[in-house]
């Protein structure tokens, strides 16, 4: 609805625009081109007026709009750094709103003010050294306080995760996320891409590693809060990117490359809904968390969802424990390839 | 043949060139097809750059159709699009990530590198140093040739069954080497590779001509210090060029060996189409690598010369010196550098070593002062001037507002730790289109209102220029600042409908304001289309220094011939700025006015040139 009044604001302001150029050719016409002798018509006035009007109409567009735009933003960050990370980017938003907005004052004042006269002569101002410098140094300063709380920031979220953790691997394909889990043994298996079948997309390495047995691949992740996740990222086809946006999270999944992103979090599924209620947004009580992929990955790309779930502690203990692996689920199949590995050496051997 | 060598000591050598002119017959294939003239080639430039913006900008029209409104029945685009269409009325998915890619190629390779480089190098070069044409008519002419094989390649793949290449214009493999990954990286990628590599030999041999042209053909008197800033803009993009464009090149070689002769450059350990890929030992980082090697560079090569194009046109129209003329040379010069040492900011979140992300972070935060000190120049220059709003001066003045709200958003995404979030989201499309889309675009714009009369003869409509700026800069306002809070929101790139997350189900009514704002933008550059075509037959004939300018493309006559000067080539005994100088009777005073003649005005510093001429002299 909104929006909708912003669109009739847009088009009426393009009309009104239209209007004013219609009764300027108008006037011109009566006057008979008044102007021509002179270098410039009425014409100056009026684009050197509507740098104003475009100035006063755009930032109350922008003034008014923002307030409303954040309902639909994320809600508060669900990570540990992700609560840093956005308190950086709205600090750094405001700094360079104001820069934005200070130079479009003069920006768009200075050509109303200056525009032609017959009568002026403009102020021979070539260089001013001073001036250079000041406007060389003080933005060079903003910049590196803004960059050095960043960098900082970036090194945090960036360094290697605890020892003390929870691993997930989430393996991109087209056009969806797999994850993968460690047993009771705490051992994500090794896997090789050549093993991959229909049926072990993992490409776990049921042979070589024995890790892999008692493995399992839910349909959605689960994650404990407050305790450190460790994503074990890789794709098997190619690039995508894993994106979590309630928790600030992003990090490409690349082929032949794993990559991975450590974070905490700060919010339970269960704590979320509650707040986005309590703030009164519809669907607050089927609110979930999302996996998205933000790496451009073939035609499925705007479908690869998969439901995140943070849970309490405890509740994460109970759901691993309820989950069965993927052994027990495709025994035939890991059995008979574990077989045919064996059938082989023996060949191999007795040659 | 008419391009002479200048020569210092023998002042009789003009007049031969003069003669020689006389001699000279075109026909119409060395005049209008095979010229070697750069005023035609230039137009040749401008002209195929502008046909490909419209294509290109249709392309857009179409997708923003399907993200304003996703529940819209567009049978009706069926004559047009085939079968793209989809049985229900939708575009096709993979479709959808053609035009996202084709628009991005065709914006960024061949309107605003061509179509503006192209068009302003060549004909502003030899015009504004004095030469009578670039150090190679040859092949400058060539340059054109490539150009138009490639447009030709490009173009015909968007008619192929199959589709022209889909995966982004970033084309990152393995997306774009594995034809079973997405139809688009068949032939259509097979043909977007080839054409770029055709590009790339244009955009060399333009590049090369340019810089030897500066450095060698500048008429007496035209030191490096008083070349005007659009020559040194064209000059310090040529030699981007030179230096990033073969990296591009090795990029999409080694691609072409990993699609067709079974090399592993980039691929490693895929399984795909129901088989696992024998390629190991690649990386798809290193082709990353490659591409923003000349894919940041490749901003500033579109940015820059619409930065020369607005010093030239803000001095002129605000009748004063470009404020900081020095300084704006040292910005771009530093800006030159550091674009070559930025690359990696594109790439924080691909799996890259992250300290490598807190160096490139440093370095990206650093090109940002430079580009500061040139939005506060451009400022300082209209105040106090006695400013003419023509069409070419509005679009000056709107470059530097595009310029300054799309570079302060450049200061988030420069910062690693806030890119986390926001990489590969529409904050990412809204910073981009208004710093280096849009400013560059309005450069162009700018450039062609402002030159058209000396490249037609003729003057372009005013008031219909007017009309096209206001619509294009309330309309480029109203298409790309919203897109930063949907990108806030979360909004990623590239995706077709976003309707699959409830984080993202949202802003549909803000969408569909966007689609409806870009749809009357594109339908406002028909009203330029219609002023460019009409007014080069029928436009008011222009006058000779239509804008009371100081450059010396203004001495030339109405219909300059190949060689550009009738006479001898002019000398130049001041920079380029002598407006509204204290004492002088006019607001301007043109390069071609010797310092001797104007003791009224001279002031200290012309002290040292003023010897200089009387040794001339």
């Amino acid at each position: 609805m909104n929006s909708l009044l912003l669109i009739t604001g847009g088009i009426l302001f393009i009309i009104a625009l239209a209007l004013v150029y219609r009764i300027m050719l108008l006037v011109q016409v009566a006057k008979g081109q008044a102007g021509k002798t002179n270098r410039v018509g009425n014409s100056n006035a009026i684009n050197g007026f509507l740098f104003i009007a475009f100035f006063v109409v755009g930032f109350g567009l922008i003034f008014w709009y923002s307030g409303r735009a954040a309902e639909n933003f994320l809600p508060e960050a669900a990570s540990a750094h992700g609560a840093i990370t956005d308190k950086l980017f709205w600090i750094t938003t405001a700094v360079v709103f104001a820069v934005f907005f200070l130079t479009h004052v003069i920006l768009f004042f200075a050509p109303f003010k200056y525009r032609y006269s017959e009568d002026r002569k403009a102020f021979w101002y070539p260089h001013n050294n001073k001036l250079e410098v000041i406007w060389t140094v003080i933005p060079a300063i903003v910049l590196t306080i803004l960059i050095v709380s960043g960098w900082k920031v970036w090194s945090d979220v960036m360094t290697t995760a605890p020892k003390d953790r929870v691993e997930v691997e989430i393996m991109g394909k087209q056009f969806n996320w797999q994850v993968r889990y460690a047993g009771k043994d705490k051992v994500i298996g090794k896997y090789d891409f050549r093993k991959i079948d229909a049926t072990n997309s993992f490409g776990m390495d049921f042979v070589n590693d024995k890790a892999n047995m008692d493995d399992f691949t839910p349909n959605e992740i689960h994650i404990p809060k407050g305790q450190n996740v460790l994503l074990k990222i890789r794709a098997r086809d190619v690039l995508h990117s894993v994106f979590l946006p309630h928790f600030r999270v992003k990090m490409d999944a690349v082929p032949g490359m794993p990559t991975s992103f450590w974070f905490v979090p700060t919010i339970s599924t269960a704590e979320m809904r509650a707040k986005l209620a309590a703030e009164g947004k519809p669907n607050a009580e089927k609110f979930d968390y999302e996996l998205a992929c933000t790496e451009i990955c073939g035609q499925g790309h705007f479908a690869m969802r998969l439901k995140v779930i943070v849970d309490e502690p405890a509740e994460y203990e109970r759901w691993v424990a309820s989950q069965k692996s993927f052994y027990d689920l495709n025994k035939e199949y890991v059995d008979k390839v574990v077989a045919d590995a064996a059938q082989k050496e023996k060949t191999v051997a007795s040659n | 043949m008419a391009t002479t060598a200048h020569d210092i000591h023998a002042h009789t050598h003009d007049a031969h060139g003069h003669d020689e002119h006389h001699e000279h017959h075109d026909t119409f294939l060395t005049k209008y097809v095979f010229t070697q003239d750069h005023k035609m080639i230039a137009k040749q430039f401008l002209v195929t750059g502008l046909l490909w913006a419209f294509i290109g900008g249709a392309m857009s029209g179409l997708f923003r159709l399907q993200l304003g409104f996703p529940e819209a029945d567009l049978t009706w685009l069926k004559p047009l699009l085939g079968g793209w269409i989809t049985e229900k009325g939708k575009i096709d998915q993979e479709f959808y990530l053609a035009l996202v890619t084709m628009h991005g190629t065709i914006m960024v390779f061949f309107v605003l590198t061509a179509g503006l480089s192209g068009t302003f190098s060549n004909f502003l070069i030899p015009l504004q140093i004095g030469a009578r044409d670039m150090a190679s008519g040859f092949l400058n002419m060539l340059s054109y040739w490539f150009f138009f094989i490639s447009s030709m390649l490009m173009f015909t793949s968007i008619f192929i069954s199959t589709g022209p290449a889909s995966g982004g214009w970033v084309i990152y493999p393995p997306l774009s080497a594995l034809p079973q990954a997405m139809s688009g990286s068949g032939l259509g990628m097979t043909l977007w590779l080839c054409s770029m590599a055709i590009f790339i030999v244009s955009s060399l041999l333009g590049s090369i001509n340019y810089i030897t042209t500066v450095i060698n053909l500048r008429t007496v008197g035209m030191s490096f210090t008083k070349l005007p800033l659009t020559i040194w803009a064209f000059f310090i993009t040529a030699i981007i060029g030179v230096l990033s464009f073969p990296v591009l090149f090795s990029a999409a070689l080694l691609l072409i060996f990993d699609r067709h002769f079974g090399t592993s450059f980039y691929l490693s350990e895929i399984y795909i189409g129901g088989e696992a890929l024998s390629n190991v030992g690649g990386s798809p980082i290193l082709f990353q690598h490659l591409f923003w090697f000349l894919g940041h560079p490749e901003v500033y090569i579109v940015l820059l010369p619409a930065l020369g194009i607005t010093s030239e046109i803000i001095a002129t129209n605000s009748r004063k010196p470009i404020f900081g003329y020095k300084a704006m040379i040292g910005s771009m010069l530093g800006i030159a550098f550091l674009s070559f040492i930025v690359w990696a900011h594109h790439m924080y979140m691909s799996g890259m070593n992250p300290f490598l992300g807190s160096i490139f972070m440093f370095l990206t935060l650093i090109i940002a002062v430079p580009s500061a000190v040139k939005a506060f120049n451009y400022i300082t220059t209209l105040w106090r001037g006695n400013i003419v709003f023509t069409p070419a001066m509005l679009f000056s003045i709107g470059l530097v507002s595009l310029f300054i709200s799309g570079g302060v958003t450049g200061i988030h995404l420069g910062n690693a730790a806030l890119d986390i979030q926001l990489h590969d989201t529409y904050f990412v499309v809204a910073h981009f289109h208004l710093v280096m889309g849009a400013a560059s675009f309005f450069g162009m714009m700018a450039g062609v209102y402002h030159w058209f009369p000396k490249m037609y003869g003729r003057m372009l409509d005013e008031k219909m220029g007017y009309i096209h700026f206001w619509f294009t800069f309330v309309g480029v306002y109203m298409v790309f600042f919203p897109m930063h809070y949907i990108g806030i929101a979360g909004f990623p790139r590239r995706y077709y409908s976003w309707t699959n997350f409830d984080a993202f189900n949202s802003f549909a009514d803000l969408n569909m304001f966007i689609s409806i704002a870009a749809l009357i933008a594109l339908a406002a550059q028909l009203i330029f289309a219609f002023n460019f075509f009409y007014s080069m037959f029928r436009g008011r004939l222009a006058p000779l220094n239509p804008w009371n300018s100081n450059t010396l493309e203004w001495t030339t006559p109405r219909f300059p011939g190949h060689g550009n000067w009738e006479g001898a080539i002019p000398y130049v005994y001041r920079w380029a700025y002598d407006y509204s100088k204290p004492g002088a009777k006019e607001d301007f005073i043109p390069q071609t006015v010797p310092l001797a003649q104007t003791p009224e005005s001279n002031n200290e510093h012309d002290k040292h040139d003023l010897e200089f001429e009387k040794e001339l002299v």
